[in-house]
């Protein structure tokens, strides 16, 4: 309750504000919970009626089928996939692990893509990026994973050059009509927080399982952040620029291409960055549908139990995204090199020169030393069996097994197997006050209204029960992970060097193959909830630990000298300074910490929930479309009922102390 | 240069015209290939004689539940092994809406039920009778099921009635779906490190027979409609009071188009018929000898020319 009354909405209209309607909600729930204890609540509102719920999945099924065959889509899409999208594919795995197909390229040597990425790095980002970018594609080779690598890169490089070409096209869309923006925002928010399952068989269905389905999956889970950073750089762009442009004369065309795109390059790169991490975040998820490589490889050798290969594939997914990501953080901070009048042109381009001679010397080189071209399986250094017998014994000893049996045992039988049951326990229309009531105290009465509107229809849906039990898993996790994660922030944005750690341990945390943890926290915690929460847990503390860091480094030093002045100690500055003025970039990362929480819920139906997740799984044989869609949008409602409520809280929060 | 050598050869042997080169299409051929060793290496084995024929092949990795609506497509060819246990529904789910064909059984019997590790005998001796299992129960009780003991069963989506049967048989045990065949793993590893005794679902040919030796739980002998008729069984009023067949098939599956696009290789695939101790071998190969799926394949191929080479003719 007490989030309930710190809050008060300025400027509402006087008669009743959303605290108090609230706070009456909120009261009417508790009621209704108690008289259902008291087992006086008429059946009716505790549970819908069985015949209340309307056949959602059976009217989807009909749409759906209308839309693919009726009007033709499916005909299209295939078309492209088997065409345009087929072609740039074959492409790239010719060259990158000489797939047999037309255009029939040979395959580029390792050793030649190593070289060159390690001169890029050296270009943009001196020695350090340079061993980073040339020691990751060293690694790759020598572990034995060239090959999957490859394929899944030969993917990727279709994948996200499109994602961003569309991403940039729809941004530049929205920013110039406002009917595109008002359009696309409510897409984008269902599309990100719209579970993976879901739009897996509509891949499979319209563009053919395999790398074509793999890519269009990837690209539509990448888009959005890139539509977004679009959209935010160009109506930055100031009116001086824009003017000065307008006084050369430019034609529209020049504006956007010289003016505008120029201008908001930061932004944009920040999306082609976020659009490569997102593109590495699919390489497991799309090995479901076709997408070859190393995802399809973690899958394999998680089902015969290998550990230790799983893990060395997950050390070079992590090695992958944290070049690429370096990589173009650094050409966002480097700025256009400009050379003085009459440099010849090969100084202009040295790097460039440099990068192709070591391509062609190690190409060449390849084709006389077998070992530079290709390092097969048995040359190279997988220690596989030695870390499994590495995790296993330490996972034998008395203590971890000791320790873990504990937390295993307090956690689920006296935390979270109660407050399940207690959420249960709860009346289906008190249960929706309450998250109203919620809303209402934090995002005011739009986000109130909307809350209402998204958990009565998650109740028509009928899977009321299972989208409790994923909520509950949300929760549990997500408290946990502000437990720990809270004070991990903390600490380290105490010293630059601790922020930069944590932040790479962030990184690595994030783009680690989430299913790689599911194993290990069975082996301590058991196929119990425990585990799923554990492995909610990791994903979820991310943004939170982020986040944190960022909002308190970022507090203006005029106002912690002010403290220090006014002979504040440590802790009443954390208090009473720094934390209230980081509050609201940190409220941005709760809310992400929940949008990766219900991410994660549904990939722990690989552990074995009863959630929606779970039923999730049961549609993948393709017969239940309409099914798959209406569990999907369960969770989709429920996470935007969180995400709009938060960030209305910290948008006003921001506006109130003036950051 | 050995790189372009090979490259050209191939292509020579593609272009010499064997008379079976006329008829199949020059389109790929797309196998599946899912996330169990035994399958992967299978399939490699069975593109690598599909090459043999000169017909080109293509790998596609994809969820093995999914894999049915992708071959009624045309999409993917032809599915390697079908198991009347975990896959039976999807795949009669799919004959009944059209576009898949039954190519045949393997000669082999594919075996899904309760099934414990060698340890869990040292703890409870009466094994493998259900009855001493459940005498056992005690033994099996983990901090969330009480006095009850836990059996761990496969995926939901696998629906192998593990709870019906319980209470059909009046069993002290509580059911917990895992919630994918890496979890099962994950938990029968955690136990070998203190030899704790478990119950788990498991299947045979698996490779889990190689790592951890065990024995599968001997229930009621499965009598036919025992799923469908009460009064089968030693329980007149319940269904599933059985244990699961200890044979069941184990199939090949096409797309309806493949006879009239490849009838070579769909002839050739009419004709293949593996064995248990042939998977086993296959999985082997992979599972304890580390090698990768195609090497695996190629060294199968090698060494059991006369088995397949029969098939070609």
């Amino acid at each position: 309750m007490a989030v309930l009354s710190t809050n008060s909405v300025p400027g509402e209209p006087k008669q009743y504000s959303s605290t108090q309607v609230g706070t009456w909600l909120a009261l009417i729930a508790l009621i209704m919970t108690g008289l259902q204890y008291a087992g006086m609540l008429p059946a009716l509102l505790h549970r819908l009626p069985e015949n209340w719920i309307p056949p959602f999945a059976i009217w989807l099924d009909a749409a759906f089928n209308f839309i693919r065959t009726d009007l033709g889509l499916q005909k299209l899409t295939r078309w492209f996939a088997e065409g345009p999208l087929q072609f740039m594919l074959d492409t790239t795995a010719n060259l990158l692990y000489g797939k047999k197909r037309w255009p029939r390229f040979e395959q580029i040597p390792w050793s030649a893509i190593a070289a060159s990425a390690a001169v890029l790095g050296y270009y943009l980002g001196g020695w350090r990026l340079a061993a980073l970018a040339g020691g990751t594609f060293v690694w790759t080779a020598l572990i034995g994973q060239w090959k999957d690598a490859m394929e899944t890169m030969s993917v990727l490089v279709v994948a996200a050059p499109m994602a961003f070409i569309i991403g940039i096209g729809l941004g530049i869309a929205a920013w110039k009509y406002v009917w595109v923006d008002r359009a696309i925002k409510p897409i984008l928010s269902i599309l990100q927080t719209l579970p993976f399952f879901t739009y897996l068989l509509p891949a499979v269905i319209f563009f053919k399982v395999g790398p074509t389905a793999g890519a269009v999956a990837t690209i539509i889970y990448a888009i959005p952040p890139m539509i977004l950073m679009t959209t935010l750089g160009l109506k930055k762009v100031s009116p001086e620029v824009v003017e000065a442009g307008k006084m050369s004369g430019s034609t529209r065309w020049q504006m956007l291409r010289h003016v505008y795109i120029p201008a908001a390059r930061t932004e944009i790169l920040v999306g082609v960055n976020q659009v490569i991490m997102l593109c590495l975040a699919m390489v497991v998820l799309t090995a479901f549908i076709g997408m070859p490589g190393l995802g399809a490889k973690l899958l394999a050798m998680m089902g015969s139990f290998k550990l230790g290969r799983s893990f060395e594939i997950g050390v070079t997914i992590v090695l992958l995204a944290v070049t690429l990501d370096r990589l173009s953080k650094a050409w966002v901070v480097k700025l256009p090199e400009h050379h003085e009048k009459g440099t010849p042109w090969w100084k202009r381009h040295i790097y460039l020169l440099v990068g192709l001679a070591a391509f062609v010397f190690f190409t060449v080189l390849g084709q006389f030393v077998e070992w530079f071209a290709e390092i097969g399986r048995r040359q190279s250094f997988s220690q596989g069996k030695e870390i499994d017998t590495a995790i296993k014994s330490f996972l034998a000893f008395d203590i971890v097994k000791g320790t873990t049996e504990q937390i295993r045992y307090v956690l689920n039988v006296w935390v979270l197997n109660p407050f399940r049951d207690f959420l249960l326990s709860i009346p289906t229309f008190g249960f929706i006050l309450f998250v109203v009531a919620g809303a209402l105290a934090l995002g005011g009465k739009r986000s109130g209204i909307y809350a209402a509107i998204f958990f009565g229809l998650v109740a028509l849906t009928g899977w009321w029960d299972r989208s409790v039990i994923t909520l509950y898993s949300v929760i549990s996790a997500v408290t946990l992970a502000m437990i720990i994660g809270l004070p991990v922030g903390v600490f380290a944005s105490r010293s630059e060097a601790w922020s930069r750690r944590v932040l790479l341990i962030c990184d690595t945390a994030q783009t680690f193959p989430s299913f790689i943890y599911l194993i290990p926290a069975i082996m301590l915690f058991g196929i119990t909830a425990t585990s799923v929460v554990m492995s909610i847990l990791i994903f979820a503390m991310v943004p939170l630990v982020r986040y944190t860091i960022e909002g308190l480094r970022n507090v203006p030093p005029e106002m912690t000298e002010a403290a220090d002045m006014s002979g504040a100690t440590k802790m009443q500055k954390l208090w009473s300074v720094q934390l209230p003025l980081a509050l609201p970039t940190m409220a941005v990362g709760f809310n992400q910490a929940i949008m990766f929480a219900f991410f994660m819920v549904i990939i722990a139906a690989f552990i074995g929930t009863q959630d929606l997740g779970q039923e999730l799984q049961k549609t993948l044989a393709g017969t239940d479309l309409g099914k798959n869609f209406v569990l999907g949008i369960c969770v989709s409602l429920m996470a935007l009922t969180f995400d709009m409520a938060i960030m209305t809280w910290a948008e006003g929060k921001k506006r109130m102390l003036g950051l | 240069m050995k790189k372009l050598g090979t490259a050209l050869a191939t292509g020579v042997l593609a272009l010499a015209p064997l008379s079976a080169i006329a008829a199949d299409s020059s389109d790929p051929i797309v196998i599946p290939i899912h996330n169990w060793s035994s399958q992967i290496v299978m399939s490699n084995v069975v593109g690598q004689i599909f090459e043999e024929m000169g017909n080109s092949v293509e790998y596609v990795t994809t969820d093995s539940q999914a894999v049915y609506e992708s071959v009624r497509l045309g999409d993917v060819t032809l599915e390697l092994e079908v198991w009347e246990g975990a896959f039976g529904a999807s795949f009669r789910a799919a004959l009944e809406k059209g576009g898949i064909v039954d190519v045949g059984d393997h000669n082999a019997v594919t075996r899904e039920d309760w099934w414990y590790p060698m340890w869990t005998k040292d703890a409870c001796p009466g094994l493998p009778s259900w009855e001493a299992l459940n005498d056992c129960a005690e033994l099996f009780a983990t901090a969330e099921t009480g006095s009850k003991g836990r059996y761990l069963d496969g995926p939901v989506d696998w629906l192998k009635h593990g709870k019906e049967r319980v209470e059909a048989l009046g069993m002290d045990f509580e059911v917990i779906n895992a919630g994918s065949a890496a979890a099962l793993w994950a938990e029968i590893g955690a136990a070998e490190a203190d030899k704790r005794p478990i119950v788990v679902f498991n299947w045979t040919p698996n490779f889990a027979e190689a790592v951890w030796p065990g024995e599968f739980v001997e229930f009621p002998v499965w009598v036919d409609g025992c799923d469908k008729d009460p009064a089968v069984g030693p329980n007149p009023t319940a269904l599933y009071d059985c244990g699961n067949p200890a044979d069941g098939y184990l199939k090949k599956a096409a797309w309806d188009g493949m006879e009239a696009k490849w009838p070579d290789a769909y002839g050739v695939l009419e004709k293949i018929s593996f064995t248990n101790p042939q998977i086993a071998e296959m999985a082997r190969l992979v599972d304890v000898d580390e090698l990768e799926p195609d090497e695996a394949a190629a060294e199968w191929l090698e060494a059991n020319e006369d088995v397949w080479k029969a098939w070609l003719n």
